[in-house]
């Protein structure tokens, strides 16, 4: 990777962050029926508490201004203060990043390592029944609404068998021992992941298996056949490598679909994340914690993206040359 | 106009460079995947549009007595009753135009959008095409449903805000798989002659490129369709849907709302479920098949 390259990146991704938080600046706080001024406007607020409004947000200058306070608020991390919980929002986030990520990281971990998996079995059996069976049962998957998935999970495993628990992180009151609260935060976490899984594990099946199959006709497959490899060492071992590319370049767009994803399973299995808490400013109409919230999951597509790109640069021997 | 009866004429310019083109419809009908796909999308068509004028649903009638409060399915009422004791059934027959509504309204927005700028970005190159695919590049890593969350709490739950909001953000996939087609067209023996024969810019889009990109346009309509319908459910589900109308997605938030999940009535959640399901299947196996007509490559038989 050469530092030329490394720079261009790093000064897009800085130009791609400005743009997000000009972005959410002109969402939140420009647009007519923008909620800070409607606040700052309407009889909700003492008079105290409007003045503290309007002094954060610099209302009573011109949007030029505001925009330049706004801008120095982000970078001292001041997202503002939350209407519901009366702390700031980066307090209220605080406690729900850790839970949606322990939900997101482990349900895409799984989600590719099936995804993939699935998509190998077919590629390795293309055109068979097999194959087919599988695309058209992805595809069936992936148009399941996350959170009608949910429910149909909570039915078959928590209403009518009482197999696992359906709601919230742990059971209260017996969270005894690090062991024994890992273990149940640990039951409580299967349903949503596996909702997760199941929706999204056929992006990464379908991708794996399109490509494989053109990379299976390639020369170097056909050549690693010939010498007399095994058709499941040539798979898993050579072809598969290249296979990979496309599949890292899905786990960027990715994760913007599974953030999606959480909002709905979080709601459905009461699983304080992030994904519940934009669920409830959005109910109490609470803009300062949904504004951050917003503005986190951009920030971690980005992010990810940004790591991707990076990885696909060093992998691929392709783009690498030019 | 007289330009367009032209471009369909036979031995018009465009037929050499599209020949394949009428082909298209006729191996998504041969696709077994595609021809599913098909009959399960006039299936859900006529449930959707002719179910509710012979199963009117009546959003006045309410349950009478505790009796007739989410009771499952019977003779009288064949997917069971509300926590209302509305009928589930012609609940279910009149929500799926909302879906319907918002997935076409939504998609045409993100059609034009994306394959306008696609169009523009691939053909003109250059400087333009900088400036719109950084554009595009910004929009594709927003979290799509998250954004779509925030516009919809911001600007209101209508049917037609709805619509806008998710139009407004599923177009950049688009306009980047149109761009790339039409870079590769541009540079095509056929569209270098005809524009040193002094053939313009707009004119040499309508006819030489456009048509060329339609198919890819439908294999991409019928994906980003199935993507708006989730979304739509998804609002609706969330509590942003349109509060006047029934739509499948409102009819699972009150489901859920209503603790229908720990009375075990599934027949109030499954049968809205299956229909967001059957919609957005169909389209995707639509999408599907007619994107692999297309890439032969990715598993057509070679």
């Amino acid at each position: 990777m050469t530092a030329r390259y490394l720079g261009r990146k790093v000064a897009t991704l800085a130009l791609t962050l400005y743009v997000t938080v000009s972005f959410n600046f002109l969402l939140f706080h420009v647009l007519p029926g923008n909620p800070v001024q409607m606040l700052a406007r309407s009889g909700h607020f003492s008079p105290a508490a409007r003045a503290e409004l309007i002094r954060l947000f610099g209302l009573n200058h011109p949007v030029l201004v505001q925009y330049l306070i706004y801008l120095k608020n982000m970078l001292h991390g001041n997202l503002g203060f939350s209407y519901v919980y009366r702390e700031p929002v980066t307090t209220v986030m605080g406690g729900a990043i850790g839970n949606t990520l322990v939900l997101v990281g482990t349900a895409t971990v799984v989600t590719i390592i099936v995804g993939v998996v699935v998509g190998v079995i077919a590629a390795s059996r293309a055109h068979s029944l097999t194959d087919a069976s599988i695309t058209v049962g992805s595809l069936a998957l992936w148009s399941m609404p996350d959170f009608f998935t949910g429910m149909i999970l909570i039915f078959l495993f928590g209403v009518w068998t009482h197999a696992l628990p359906v709601s919230g992180i742990v059971t209260s009151g017996v969270t005894e021992g690090l062991w024994a609260h890992t273990l149940d935060v640990g039951r409580h976490l299967i349903l949503p992941a596996l909702t997760l899984v199941l929706v999204n594990a056929a992006e990464f099946s379908l991708i794996t298996r399109n490509t494989l199959v053109d990379v299976l006709v390639e020369d170097y497959v056909v050549t690693a056949r010939a010498k007399g490899l095994s058709r499941r060492r040539v798979v898993w071992g050579h072809a598969l490598r290249n296979a990979m590319l496309p599949v890292m370049t899905a786990t960027g767009l990715y994760v913007g679909m599974i953030l999606g994803g959480a909002i709905q399973v979080e709601t459905v299995f009461s699983w304080p994340g992030m994904g519940l808490l934009i669920y409830n400013s959005v109910e109490q109409r609470d803009y300062p914690v949904l504004e951050g919230c917003f503005f986190l999951f951009a920030i971690a597509v980005i992010a990810t993206n940004f790591i991707s790109d990076l990885l696909y640069h060093l992998l691929d021997a392709r783009v690498r040359r030019t | 106009m007289s330009d367009e009866s032209l471009a369909g004429a036979p031995g018009a310019l465009v037929a050499l460079d599209a020949r394949a083109r009428p082909g298209v419809w006729r191996r998504l009908w041969r696709d077994p995947m595609g021809r599913s796909g098909v009959y399960l999308l006039a299936v859900v068509l006529v449930v959707v549009l002719v179910g509710p004028l012979v199963f009117p649903f009546d959003a006045q009638a309410f349950g009478t007595s505790a009796a007739s409060i989410l009771q499952p399915p019977s003779a009288a009422h064949w997917m069971g009753t509300t926590e209302l004791g509305q009928d589930v059934f012609r609940e279910f027959l009149a929500g799926g135009r909302i879906s319907l509504y918002v997935g076409l309204s939504a998609t045409f927005i993100a059609m034009v959008l994306g394959a306008g700028l696609g169009l523009v970005s691939g053909y003109y190159a250059g400087w333009r095409d900088t400036v719109l695919m950084r554009i595009t590049d910004f929009f594709l890593v927003l979290p799509t449903l998250p954004l779509i969350i925030v516009l919809a709490a911001l600007f209101g739950q209508s049917v037609i805000v709805t619509s806008l909001v998710i139009g407004l953000t599923s177009w950049p996939q688009t306009a980047r798989i149109i761009r790339s087609q039409v870079l590769s067209l541009r540079e095509r023996p056929l569209v270098q002659r005809v524009r040193s024969l002094g053939a313009g810019d707009l004119r040499i889009m309508r006819v030489h490129i456009l048509p060329n990109v339609a198919p890819l346009i439908f294999a991409n309509l019928a994906l980003v369709l199935s993507g708006a319908i989730l979304a739509q459910a998804a609002l609706a589900f969330l509590g942003l849907g349109d509060p006047v109308q029934v739509s499948w997605g409102t009819t699972l938030h009150n489901a859920f709302d209503s603790g229908a999940m720990s009375s075990g009535a599934w027949w109030y959640v499954l049968t809205p479920g299956v229909g967001i399901v059957a919609m957005v299947l169909a389209f995707s196996l639509i999408g599907h098949s007619l994107d692999r007509v297309l890439n032969p490559l990715h598993g057509g038989r070679a």
